[in-house]
C-alpha cells in the first residue's frame, strides 16, 4: 500500500480577512489542519524546520508533539530534521517523547536541509557540512537501537556507554534520510539502512530514476534494505484548474522569489511556474488533474509514498483546509484507483 | 576522433553534465573530491559509460576540463595539472554553502576571473554556469529543434569560445557568446541571466 502524506514547513498563510497570520495563529492553524488530515485519513503529516521570518515552525517536534495529543492515527514526522545542526542525543529524546505522547506514531527524516540558516543561528560552521552530517548520522544510526551508546567524534562530546531515555514502546522510532539530488546521500542512506525520501521540487520527477536505481545498488551492496523509497512534491488542489492556479500561483511566486532574492534567481515567471505544473514537479490543479501526476510519477518512480507540501506562500488559510479535504476524500482514492491498489 | 572530457565534481552539476557529455558521444572522466573508489557506484549507476578518475588522472585525459565543485574549494584545484588547459568554470558563489567569503563576492571582479588568476597557465572559460542542473537535464535538446535553449559562454580568445560553443551545442544548447571572461559577471547570482532556462534570443535581452 501506498501511503500518503501531507507536508508543511509552517508558511505564515493569510486569514479571512486577507491578512497575514502572526506565528502564532499560523502554527495553531498547522495543528487544525493536522486535525483535519487524520479524521479524512491521510497516513502522515511531516513538519519541516526553517528558520527565517516567513516560516513558523522552526521546531517541528514541538508542534509535533500539540498534534499528537488531539490525533489518533496520523503519523507524525519531521521532514527535515536538519541534523547537522542539531544533536543526534537531543533529537532522539524529543521525537522519543513525541512518540510516547502520541503512542507510537513519531517519525523522523533526517537530512541536511537545503537551507543553511541553522548554521550561524546554532554556531556551526558551513565548511563542516559534510563530516557534521555524516558523524551525526553514524552517531543517530547507534542511538536509534535504544541500547548504551559509546561513541566519539569531532562534532560533539563523546560517550561513554550513555544510555538515552526515553525509551519507546516499539523499539525504534521509524526514521528516514531525506535527499535533493546529491548521490553521496542516497548512498549514506543506503549505508546505514535508513527508508529513502526524494525531495523533488522542481524539473521533472522522472530524471530521479537513475537515483532510486543508485540507492537499490548501494543497499545491494552494503546488504541493507530498499523497500521503503518515498517522494515529497509541492502541490495544491482546488475544485477546478483555474481556481487552484489562481490561488497557488501568486502565493508560490511570492514564496519563490522572497528565497530567490537571498540566492539570487530572478523572479519565477508564470511560465516557468506553468512549464513546472505541466510537465515539472508542481502538483496543481483539480483533484483528477493532480491524481493523474501524482499516480504518473509514482508509477515512474515505482516509490510507495507520496508526502504532498501544501499551502506554500501566503495563500488563505480557508484554501488550504479545502485542498486538505480535496486530497483525502479525493485525490488519493482516485490515485490509488489509477495505479491499481 | 572520440572526444574526451574532464569534469571535476561529481555532484549535482558535475552528474548532469556528465550525463549529457556521455549522451553526446564523450568520453568522460569525472573526478569526486576524495578517492576514485568513493564515487565509483555513484557514477556507474548515474553515469553509465563515465570513469571515475582521481582528478589529477581525469585532466591528464582531456584537453577540455570542466569545473563543476563548490566554488568555496578553488584555492585547492590542481593548478600544476591543469597547466595548458582549457578549463571551463560552471562554478557559482553560493554563500550558503561556500560560507561569507570577501573575494568571491567582490563587487568588482567575477569569480571566473579569479578562478583563471589562480590558474594562471589555464585558459578559463565561464560556461554552463546559469541554467539549473534540473533544467540542464530536462531541456538538452539536438540542434534545430524548436524552444531550444540557450547557454552563456564568457572568455577571452575566440579560439577557446568557439571550442567550448561546440560543447555546448553537442551536450544539447544553443551557445551564446557574450564577451570576455570579466563579462562571465552577468551571469552569476543576483544578476537577471542568472537562472535563465531561455532560448538564445531571449538571453541576449536578458544580457
Amino acid at each position: 500500500m501506498i501511503r500518503f502524506g501531507l507536508d508543511s514547513f509552517g508558511d505564515l498563510p493569510r486569514n479571512d480577512k486577507d491578512k497575514l497570520m502572526t506565528h502564532a495563529e499560523a502554527i495553531r492553524q498547522v495543528i487544525d489542519e493536522a486535525v483535519l488530515a487524520d479524521t479524512l485519513g491521510i497516513d502522515v503529516i511531516s513538519l519541516g524546520e526553517h528558520h527565517r521570518e516567513d516560516f513558523a515552525i522552526s521546531s517541528p517536534e514541538t508542534v509535533l508533539a500539540g498534534i499528537a495529543t488531539v490525533t489518533k492515527n496520523i503519523k507524525l514526522a519531521s521532514g527535515v530534521t536538519v541534523l547537522s545542526s542539531d544533536d543526534p542525543v537531543r533529537v532522539f529524546e524529543r521525537f522519543a517523547t513525541v512518540d510516547a505522547l502520541s503512542n507510537g506514531r513519531a517519525q523522523i527524516i533526517l537530512g541536511r536541509g537545503s537551507f543553511t540558516e541553522s548554521f550561524p543561528l546554532f554556531g556551526y560552521d558551513l565548511q563542516d557540512y559534510e563530516v557534521l552530517f555524516e558523524e551525526k548520522v553514524a552517531l543517530f544510526a547507534q542511538i536509534l537501537k535504544e541500547k548504551p551508546v559509546t561513541w566519539e567524534g569531532t562534532t560533539r562530546a563523546a560517550l561513554d556507554n550513555a544510555d538515552i531515555f526515553p525509551k519507546t514502546e516499539s523499539g525504534r522510532i521509524h526514521t528516514s534520510i531525506g535527499v535533493g539530488g546529491s548521490p553521496q546521500s542516497v548512498i549514506r542512506a543506503a549505508r546505514y539502512n535508513f527508508p529513502l525520501m526524494l525531495a523533488v521540487i522542481g524539473g521533472s520527477p522522472e530524471r530521479f530514476a537513475p537515483y532510486i536505481e543508485l540507492y537499490k545498488e548501494a543497499a545491494k551492496e552494503y546488504g541493507t534494505s530498499s523497500d521503503e523509497i518515498g517522494i515529497h512534491s509541492p502541490g495544491f488542489i482546488a475544485e477546478t484548474d483555474e481556481e487552484a492556479v489562481r490561488i497557488a500561483w501568486p502565493a508560490h511566486k511570492k514564496n519563490f522569489d522572497r528565497i530567490g532574492k537571498d540566492r539570487g534567481w530572478p523572479p519565477m515567471t508564470k511560465e516557468h511556474f506553468d512549464q513546472e505544473v505541466e510537465h515539472g514537479s508542481l502538483y496543481i490543479g483539480s483533484p483528477e488533474t493532480v491524481a493523474q501526476k501524482m499516480a504518473a510519477t509514482i508509477k515512474a518512480l515505482g516509490v510507495n509514498r507520496f508526502d504532498l507540501v501544501y499551502g506554500g506562500g501566503p495563500m488563505p488559510a480557508s484554501a488550504r483546509l479545502k485542498m486538505i479535504e480535496l486530497y483525502a476524500t479525493k485525490v488519493i482514492p482516485r490515485v490509488r484507483e489509477l495505479i491499481g491498489e | 576522433m572520440s572526444k574526451s572530457l574532464a569534469i571535476l565534481g561529481a555532484g549535482k552539476l558535475g552528474i548532469t553534465l556528465g550525463q549529457l557529455a556521455t549522451k553526446a558521444g564523450y568520453n568522460v572522466f569525472i573526478a569526486g573530491s576524495g578517492a576514485p573508489d568513493k564515487i565509483a557506484l555513484t557514477i556507474k549507476v548515474l553515469v553509465p559509460g563515465a570513469t571515475a578518475l582521481t582528478a589529477e588522472q581525469a585532466i591528464a585525459k582531456s584537453d577540455v576540463v570542466i569545473l563543476a565543485l563548490p566554488l568555496g574549494k578553488y584555492r585547492s584545484l590542481p593548478a600544476a595539472a591543469l597547466q595548458g588547459k582549457l578549463v571551463i568554470d560552471a562554478m557559482n558563489y553560493w554563500w550558503e554553502v561556500d560560507g561569507q567569503d570577501n573575494e568571491l563576492s567582490n563587487p568588482s571582479t567575477s569569480t571566473s576571473e579569479l578562478i583563471q588568476a589562480c590558474l594562471p597557465a589555464s585558459r578559463v572559460v565561464k560556461a554552463l554556469s546559469h541554467m539549473g542542473y534540473h533544467h540542464l537535464t530536462d531541456e538538452a535538446k539536438p540542434a534545430g529543434s524548436t524552444h531550444r535553449k540557450a547557454i552563456a559562454i564568457a572568455g577571452d580568445t575566440k579560439e577557446d569560445t568557439d571550442r567550448v560553443a561546440t560543447l555546448v551545442d553537442d551536450l544539447g544548447f544553443d551557445p551564446v557568446y557574450i564577451g570576455n571572461l570579466a563579462k562571465g559577471k552577468a551571469l552569476e547570482p543576483g544578476f537577471p541571466a542568472f537562472g535563465a532556462n531561455v532560448d538564445a534570443k531571449t538571453l541576449r535581452e536578458l544580457l
